[in-house]
């Protein structure tokens, strides 16, 4: 971590965004993470993502549990409601939360430890509700803040610092939020910003629950050979299937493509989500299809990456709810409370 | 043999039913029957972990004299489950009466000589009657309802009406019950001499008072109270708070322009999930409760310790049961008093509120949306099965039209855009109750990191012994304040002069009105303090100190609240006696007098005056 904080200060052509802010205004506090950790490219793709969609920083709200990456939310976005709750449990929290208001944006910070091990019940759960939010799991295979235990993603067979060889399974989060229900599913890589952005940027328009696993090496307990959540190892196995553009409207494809290697979608809000297939046979809307060939790339050794799975007519837990478009934190009374009258109404018929 | 009992609207009506029998709503039938006829009657389900197949009882005392309370006594028992038909016949009072199924002859061994049997053949009436076997099992319950009315002068017409209200909508069962009804009054009128000597006699002594169960009245009451979201668990007791709570929400909380709902209610995973709800949903501005039961309130301590430390609102509805562990999933206790209000690890202190019956279910969970709103923290109304899970008779519902939500210290836009100073835990008021923002208020001011971990006034995270103690005083200043903003106790002062005094809380106080009347026949005064809410009210403190010995009457093995006392209060515990009724059971006023009476001998009281007959 670094202790010099940077100056607000900055150049005054920095370019904004159409609300004129600046990147700077999407920042947080200085990181307190180790130098060089994924995380903090994590955060810096959360901080462009919102400001290329133009998102006013206020109507964020950005929860997480506990561990490294769940401290993550205090260095990015300063001028957002933050909640840092209790480990495993920021999937509830945000579930609440987003009831209270759907107006604001949901952004949910976790680990593989605060996700696949104690939370794991949570995570399941907020997906297969469809709670509208991005839901990214910062995943280095290893428990960073208490210093290089394995965690429940760490790959049976990996080594850890001291040469102990894991003898569990894998638990895959990509797999289990398919099989839970998520209605946009992907996995990136914090050393891949070109492809993290717009995976992030398409998961914030989604409607529903939109899932990132992103694989963020530990530099200090997970980054040695032998551990499959290494930079090296990431870089040498991953295979994305597809890359992703993200506008917010409709816009016309310049770029030369070859006859069906790109597939336009439009999502709920008007967005556009542009795929361009570097998989040729890999179909993103075939929700069975994507969790046969997760797993059989996964047997082959590959770390498959992209968006995994999408459905552009997805509804979200207002939805099946049936809530009243204004947020319920903002019912006024007269709203909410029926009157003395109804009541006497009810003693009558319980007499 | 002593006389068989006569008594006019003053019995124990006991049913020994088989779980899944249907005979719930011909016993409910029964007891409402009874109201309709202007007498006090209060009913009671004691029912077991299961479905289908084990025993269940229906309890109904008939009480002109008003008592509510348990009364720990059968002067008619209602037979109909041979699983227990021994220990049935046995707690029947001498003189009292055996009503049973006659088809099949039981042996004289089987019957008791000082009570009257009253056998009808219910089975073989069925039978002659219905080919179906459902219908013969749900028209038996509706027969021996018959039977009943000829032998203790209910009003036929009562029931009558009541059963047309019940299947309103649904007409073409009424005359099929009415049809059972008359054939087990037929069969009483002709082969019984009817009536027996227990008997009901119109009165005028219900009222304009309604008849509700606990849960549903604490589940109005949030309704009224705004609540929005809830989130829960199924757990017994509690469940149908939940339940009732969402079929308020269809009546009142749906917009009639658009059909949508103005309330998001959540089935959660477990407990864990439906407290963090919970908590993020009144951490973004909405209203918000679960409900629970002991095991429940074990599994959400890691989140009541953040809620308490963060200060995020939040409503819980314990339904108390029989601890520990599973316990006693289906019976009454008052064992979660300590749980709650130490709940979490580190230095923690809870609100509870305890209402005494559903009518009070009703005001304080509209009160408890308030108060946490008011004060930031979790509140927990503290029921139990026995007014949660059973219907009483209590004040109508009444809700005062000027009454406003409590919102509590919330700072707005435009406090915010006018440069009010915002420090989430500073405390300007010194009340010890800081102001909080919903996220989203202002583009650049008021937001904050919400976390568990320390941190100064301005939220900002601190490790530092100076700011963390700053912070541990600050809270202890605001549980004073809550101190004055919970619901105050209530006195009932003795008829004369006494040094001695009882305190006692929640579901206890029907038997204990009772008991303090027969303890006065006896001679015996006590003045009585009924606590309504922790933390204490400083009238607890001049109470105890008021009088010299003190008992404190609670529905759990370990006197907690009397721990409470002690620890809270610093009270001498010598001077605080404990009487504790714990097997799950109701408390009973006769267990009380006897009790509180045998407190008395032993430290030599003579009574101040005669006793009266």
């Amino acid at each position: 971590m670094t202790y010099i904080a940077k100056p607000k200060l900055h150049h005054p052509k920095l370019p904004t965004n159409k609300l004129g802010f600046t990147r700077r205004d999407y920042e947080g506090a200085v990181s307190t993470l180790c130098a060089g950790c994924g995380h903090d490219s994590i955060s810096a793709a959360i901080i462009q993502a919102c400001f290329e969609l133009d998102l006013p920083p206020h109507r964020i709200a950005k929860l997480s549990g506990i561990g490294c990456s769940s401290k993550t939310p205090t260095y990015f976005l300063g001028a957002s409601h933050g909640f840092n709750s209790v480990h495993g449990r920021m999937p509830s929290v945000l579930t609440g939360a987003n009831l209270a208001n759907r107006d604001l944006v949901y952004l949910g910070v976790s680990g593989d430890g605060d996700s696949a091990s104690i939370g794991l019940g949570q995570f399941a759960h907020s997906l297969r509700r469809g709670v509208n939010m991005l839901y990214i799991v910062e995943n280095n295979g290893v428990y960073g803040l208490t210093k290089g235990q394995f965690s429940a993603t760490s790959d049976k067979g990996s080594k850890n610092k001291r040469g102990v060889v894991n003898s569990d399974a894998a638990i895959d989060l990509v797999a289990m939020a398919l099989q839970s229900g998520a209605s946009y599913v992907a996995r990136s890589f914090s050393g891949d910003k070109a492809q993290l952005v717009p995976l992030i940027k398409g998961a914030i328009l989604h409607k529903g629950a939109a899932f990132i696993d992103c694989i963020s090496p530990c530099v200090a307990f997970n980054n040695h050979l032998g551990s499959t959540k290494s930079f090296d190892y990431v870089r040498e196995h991953n295979e994305a299937v597809n890359r992703l553009d993200v506008m917010p409207e409709r816009e016309e494809i310049t770029a030369d493509y070859a006859p069906g290697t790109v597939e336009t979608v439009e999502q709920h809000d008007g967005s556009v989500l542009r795929l361009r297939k570097v998989a040729a046979d890999y179909d993103a809307h075939d929700r069975i299809a994507a969790m046969t060939y997760l797993q059989e790339r996964q047997a082959a050794g590959e770390i498959v990456t992209g968006l995994l799975y999408l459905d552009p007519d997805s509804d979200d837990l207002h939805g099946y709810l049936g809530t009243v478009e204004r947020p319920l934190n903002a019912l006024a009374e007269a709203e909410l409370c029926p009157g003395n009258e109804a009541l006497q109404r009810l003693n009558a018929a319980l007499r | 043999m002593p006389q068989p009992l006569e008594r006019v609207n003053d019995f124990v009506v006991k049913f020994a039913n088989v779980n899944g029998s249907g005979s719930a709503s011909a016993n409910t039938l029964f007891a409402k029957s009874i109201l309709r006829m202007g007498i006090p009657a209060s009913p009671r389900n004691i029912f077991p972990s299961n479905i289908q197949g084990l025993p269940t009882w229906y309890e109904v005392r008939v009480s002109e004299a008003g008592w509510l309370g348990c009364a720990g006594t059968v002067d008619l028992l209602v037979a109909m489950n041979p699983q227990t038909w021994d220990k049935d016949v046995a707690s029947i009072e001498p003189g009292g009466y055996l009503f049973y199924d006659s088809t099949k002859p039981l042996p004289p061994s089987k019957f008791r000589d000082d009570v009257t049997a009253i056998g009808v053949p219910l089975t073989e009436i069925c039978n002659r009657e219905y080919t179906d076997s459902r219908q013969r099992q749900l028209f038996k319950n509706i027969i021996y309802v018959g039977a009943l009315s000829v032998l203790l002068d209910i009003e036929v017409a009562e029931i009558e009406k009541l059963i047309g209200e019940q299947f309103k909508g649904k007409d073409k069962l009424i005359e099929p019950n009415i049809h059972a009804l008359r054939m087990g009054r037929d069969y009483a009128l002709r082969h019984l001499q009817c009536p027996i000597g227990l008997r009901l006699r119109r009165a005028d002594k219900v009222g304009d008072r309604i008849f509700i169960d606990g849960n549903s009245a604490a589940a109005l009451g949030a309704v009224y109270g705004g609540a929005t979201v809830a989130a829960w668990y199924p757990i017994t007791p509690s469940s149908s708070l939940a339940e009732a709570f969402s079929r308020y929400c269809r009546r009142y909380r749906v917009d009639p322009a658009t059909g949508k709902n103005r309330f998001a209610i959540i089935q959660a995973e477990d407990e864990l999930a439906s407290i963090g709800m919970v908590i993020g949903a009144a951490w973004n501005g909405a209203r918000a409760f679960t409900a629970t039961s002991g095991p429940g309130i074990s599994l959400m301590q890691e989140f009541i310790g953040l809620a308490y430390f963060a200060e995020i609102p939040a409503v819980i509805f314990d339904v108390q049961r029989g601890g520990p562990s599973t316990g006693m999933p289906t019976r009454t206790q008052q064992a979660d008093v300590l749980s709650c209000a130490y709940a979490s690890h580190g230095d923690t202190k809870h609100v509870l509120l305890f209402p005494e019956d559903p009518g009070e279910c009703f005001h304080f969970a509209a009160t408890a949306l308030d108060l946490a709103d008011r004060l930031q923290t979790p509140i927990f109304v503290m029921l139990d099965l026995d007014i949660g899970m059973n219907e009483r008779l209590t004040a109508p519902f009444a809700w005062d039209e000027t009454r406003r939500f409590d919102r509590g210290k919330v700072m707005t836009a435009e406090e915010l855009e006018a440069g009010k100073e915002f420090g989430r835990y500073l405390d300007v008021d010194g009340d010890g109750i800081p102001y909080r923002t919903y996220p989203g208020t202002h583009p650049r001011r008021g937001a904050f990191f919400t976390r568990g971990t320390t941190k100064d006034r301005y939220a900002k995270y601190t490790e530092e012994g100076g700011p963390y103690v700053d912070n541990m005083q600050r809270l202890l200043r605001k549980f004073d304040t809550a101190k004055r903003l919970a619901p105050a106790p209530i006195e009932h002062p003795a008829a004369e002069p006494t040094q001695f005094g009882a305190i006692f809380y929640g579901s206890t106080s029907p038997a204990m009105h009772e008991a303090l009347d027969m303890l006065a026949r006896q001679g015996l005064a006590l003045d009585a303090l009924r606590i309504r809410a922790f933390p204490f009210h400083d009238d607890v403190a001049a109470f105890i100190a008021a009088h010299d010995q003190i008992v404190v009457v609670e529905q759990n093995r370990d006197g907690q609240l009397r721990t409470l006392l002690v620890n809270e209060l610093g009270i001498d515990p010598g001077r605080l006696v404990p009487i504790l009724h714990y097997d799950g059971t109701p408390i009973t006023a006769r267990f009380i007098a006897r009790a509180v009476a045998d407190r008395m001998a032993g430290l030599r009281i003579v009574p101040l005056r005669k006793a009266v007959p």
